[in-house]
């Protein structure tokens, strides 16, 4: 494997490497390393998946929300320091014990809204206020350009799943003749967050997926009413694996969701030489009010095996890449009426892949007491996820303060979270 | 938005546009769409003409590579046809030509069909939506799309000069469906024998598909010679005989009664009032066939009136959904791939008795699968629009409180647009 001396990567100053057809290759691409983003829609419950079982008061605001202990038949997998993993999260586990993940708690954007939608468009924008372009376009705009001549995306559509290579591909953009797109979003749509000023490509796999298990059960309800409609799609969730009780129980199958197949051509698309090096896609289903013991495993298992279908697809290039795992916000630290957690504060955010530094979780706790939680309410957040972002943009690619600072307008003085990426 | 204006968009429309101005006057409205020309089109007009001559270049270029001319030109009409559904501002008289489009069932299934579909329609369908049912009727059986589509143009008269006495025969197909389908069906006690006979009437209406110019042609040569009888009357030998028998046919009364019904359960609910269809019945009777009479009867039946009875056919959500959400019209929406998925090819019904309008043939478990899968991943594209003004502007007081508050609760504005789609208010009409 051909190794480019970091700094010259980072400034796109690949010309100083000579040796070699695969070096020429490298050349063209403005770095070699890879970002990406995965969102989860629906404010996943960073206390259910990270799970602080060394604070006494877990157990006071949650009982039925906590899994079994460590070392008990499907417990929980420690990570150290009084945290440990759901128990869904067996591959995430092993990337966490093999330096890969690192989990950075009681996390939170700067903006202290409850609405999905609100939140989203912030946690995309990377500001308090809905902008018309998301912080990842601005990664790519602030990125050394790719060098005019080269095909954008060179990659073969992804073996396994059916479907175009690209749906769409947007015109170069006002960076001039050199300024093709290095990034691209997998999925249905570019969302606000790779939207921008920069072109951005766009790969979706045939159909485009199908929605998660509480969408499915909401659809279900609504039209539960109808004679014709109620039975049919009761009918066809049953086909579709969902079981008999397709309202509460999750598909047989926690990769139906389809997250692993995206991620898995993600990877595929990324590793290749001349691929894009910015990647975003999505995962929802994390809405969890009601039953949420049960509802919580499917989406955990999809995006586990996701995480491990991304690594294991990126093969040599996971050692350049860092992803991450972001929701636009937690949920309540007590456990509502329905068993489940309405929409809160602080939540959990992982940092994964071959050039972090992980094997440990990353947390300024707050802890669990009445004055200690948000608004006697929520996990209080003590690290703001634009600094972890700031902190991978740092480290990864060599993000200077100027740069971060048109990522992340009115973040300033925010400073990065440092040591998250391994030194070079 | 009122409950009648939203009615009147839905059930005789083909859904709102945006937040087009409602009709302050819903009934006005329809009727002046029957009186009024169809909205203009600025796409290319098809013409049988040029399919048969793009299927006359295929034969001749058989080992051309790429698609067929018959193919893009099928592709190009296909596309042309629902953006301009999308964009109409004459939606029921839209409407209308999906409707008698679907009584005259031409199917992509015969490939032969391809390059004239698109023609079929514009040149047998759309002038006739409001005038008589006999010109729609005569201008269906000489269309070549439906003498290919039924093999009218291999049916030779046995005893003709090309039957070569009795070695060549008679193709039943057209004539068969004609009756069975089209006009009197088999309540008005028809025999074989009368089948027969209006093949032989039919004989010689036939296809130039080979020298100009192209298109309908009677051949002589291989008409049945003499007089025929059809149902107890005698037509003339030539091609007066079979213009004779159409206008014989459409006259029928068992021919009004079927028009009416159909007509009726597209525009009420799936199993219609006696009442309502001897209502139709009667004005196509009273009227001669007229068309656009029956069309403003069905505007003023009561029963025409009560929301949410029938399910939108998937091309029928497909369009409600674009116009709806406004989609913008450049790159087009890759209509023919959604029209397959959600189970209702363009002018590709399986058979010549054409779709369904049963809401029970519509809502199979796996159909309404691909409805939710679809308008999932529409509203994956449509992540920067409010779904709540949408649905408030598509289905103003058809909008059901639990669906917007589902909405509202929904974990993404992805999800709340698919709550939308597949809310139960949106897939019926």
């Amino acid at each position: 494997m051909h190794t480019i001396p970091r700094r010259s990567a980072l400034l796109g100053l690949t010309a100083v490497v000579t040796a070699g057809g695969a070096s020429m290759a490298l050349a063209a691409a403005p770095t070699e390393r890879r970002f990406i983003v995965v969102i989860l829609r629906g404010a996943m419950d960073g206390l259910s998946v990270v799970v602080p079982h060394g604070d006494p008061d877990l157990m006071t605001l949650r009982p039925g929300l906590v899994p079994p202990a460590v070392g008990m038949p499907d417990g929980l997998l420690d990570l150290g320091g009084g945290f440990a993993l759901h128990p869904a999260m067996t591959g995430c586990h092993a990337m966490f014990q093999a330096h890969e993940l690192a989990p950075v708690h009681a996390v939170a954007g700067n903006y202290r809204v409850r609405s999905h939608f609100e939140a989203q468009d912030f946690l995309e924008s990377g500001a308090d206020h809905r902008m018309t372009s998301g912080w990842l376009n601005r990664v790519a705009g602030v990125l050394p350009a790719v060098p005019a001549g080269r095909p954008m995306v060179q990659t073969p559509s992804p073996r396994g799943v059916p479907g175009p290579t690209l749906t769409q591909v947007s015109t170069p953009g006002p960076r001039g003749d050199d300024g093709l797109s290095h990034a691209i979003a997998i999925g249905n749509s570019v969302p606000l967050l790779l939207r921008g000023p920069i072109p951005v490509a766009n790969w979706a796999p045939h159909g485009g997926g199908e929605p998660n298990q509480d969408l499915f059960r909401t659809i279900l309800a609504l039209n539960q009413k109808d004679a014709l409609m109620g039975p049919a799609i009761a009918a066809g969730l049953r086909d579709r694996g969902f079981g008999d009780e397709a309202t509460r129980d999750g598909p047989k199958d926690g990769t139906r969701f389809g997250f692993p197949g995206l991620a898995r051509a993600a990877g595929e698309m990324l590793k290749a030489p001349g691929g894009p090096r910015l990647a975003a896609f999505e995962l929802g289903g994390w809405d969890t009010h009601t039953a949420q013991m049960g509802r919580l495993n499917g989406p955990l298992k999809a995006l586990d095996a996701g995480l491990l279908a991304l690594k294991t697809e990126m093969g040599e290039t996971w050692r350049q890449t860092a992803v991450l795992v972001m929701t636009e916000f937690g949920r309540t630290a007590r456990m509502n009426g329905t068993n489940g957690t309405d929409h809160g504060t602080a939540t959990v955010a992982f940092v994964a892949g071959g050039a972090v530094a992980g094997g440990r979780v990353v947390a300024n706790w707050p802890g669990l007491k009445p004055g200690q939680l948000f608004e006697n309410r929520d996990l209080a957040p003590t690290t703001d996820l634009r600094a972890v972002a700031k902190g991978i943009l740092a480290g990864h690619f060599g993000l200077n303060p100027a740069a971060l600072a048109r990522v992340f307008p009115g973040a300033e003085t925010l400073q990065p979270v440092n040591g998250l990426i391994r030194a070079a | 938005m009122d409950l009648k204006p939203a009615h009147a968009l839905i059930r005789f429309g083909l859904g709102r546009a945006g937040t087009e101005p409602p009709p302050a006057d819903p009934t006005a409205w329809l009727l002046n769409q029957l009186r009024a020309p169809d909205f203009p089109w600025p796409g290319p007009v098809p013409s049988t003409v040029e399919g048969l001559a793009a299927d006359r270049f295929d034969r001749e270029n058989k080992d051309m590579p790429g698609p067929k001319r018959a193919r893009q030109l099928f592709e190009a009409q296909a596309a042309s046809a629902m953006a301009r559904a999308v964009a109409t501002k004459t939606p029921f008289r839209e409407r209308l030509v999906w409707f008698w489009t679907n009584h005259f069932t031409v199917s992509l299934r015969r490939g032969e069909i391809t390059s004239v579909a698109a023609a079929f329609v514009q040149e047998a369908i759309r002038p006739h939506v409001t005038g008589r049912f006999q010109d729609m009727l005569i201008a269906v059986m000489r269309h070549p799309a439906m003498i290919l589509y039924l093999d009218n143009q291999n049916s030779v008269g046995p005893t003709s000069k090309a039957g070569g006495n009795g070695k060549r025969g008679l193709n039943e197909n057209l004539a068969r469906e004609c009756m069975e389908l089209h006009t009197v069906t088999p309540a008005s006690g028809y025999t074989q024998a009368d089948v027969t006979s209006f093949a032989r009437i039919l004989t010689g209406w036939s296809v130039e598909g080979k020298t100009d110019p192209l298109g309908f042609v009677f051949r002589p040569n291989i008409h049945e010679p003499g007089e025929h009888t059809l149902m107890g009357r005698t037509f003339p030998e030539g091609e007066q005989g079979g213009l004779q028998a159409l206008a014989f046919l459409a006259a029928h009364p068992a021919t009004h009664r079927h028009l009416a019904t159909k007509l009726v359960t597209h525009f009420t609910a799936d199993k219609p009032s006696p009442a309502a269809v001897k209502t139709i019945e009667a004005i196509l009777r009273d009227t001669n066939g007229d068309l656009g009479a029956a069309a403003a009867g069905l505007v003023r039946l009561p029963e025409a009136w009560t929301p949410a009875t029938k399910v939108r056919a998937p091309q029928d959500l497909m369009v409600a959904t674009f116009r709806a959400l406004e989609a913008p019209a450049d790159p087009p929406p890759p209509w023919i791939g959604i029209l397959n998925t959600l189970g209702q090819p363009l002018w590709n019904a399986p058979a010549p008795n054409g779709w369904s309008d049963q809401a029970a043939d519509w809502t199979s478990p796996e159909s309404m699968m691909r409805r939710i899968d679809w308008a999932f991943g529409v509203a994956g594209r449509t992540t920067n629009r409010d779904a709540a003004m949408i649905a408030d502007a598509a289905l103003g007081p058809l909008l059901k409180i639990d669906t917007l508050q589902a909405m509202a609760r929904a974990a993404s504005r992805r999800e709340a647009m698919t709550l939308l789609l597949t809310s139960p208010e949106f897939q019926r009409r």
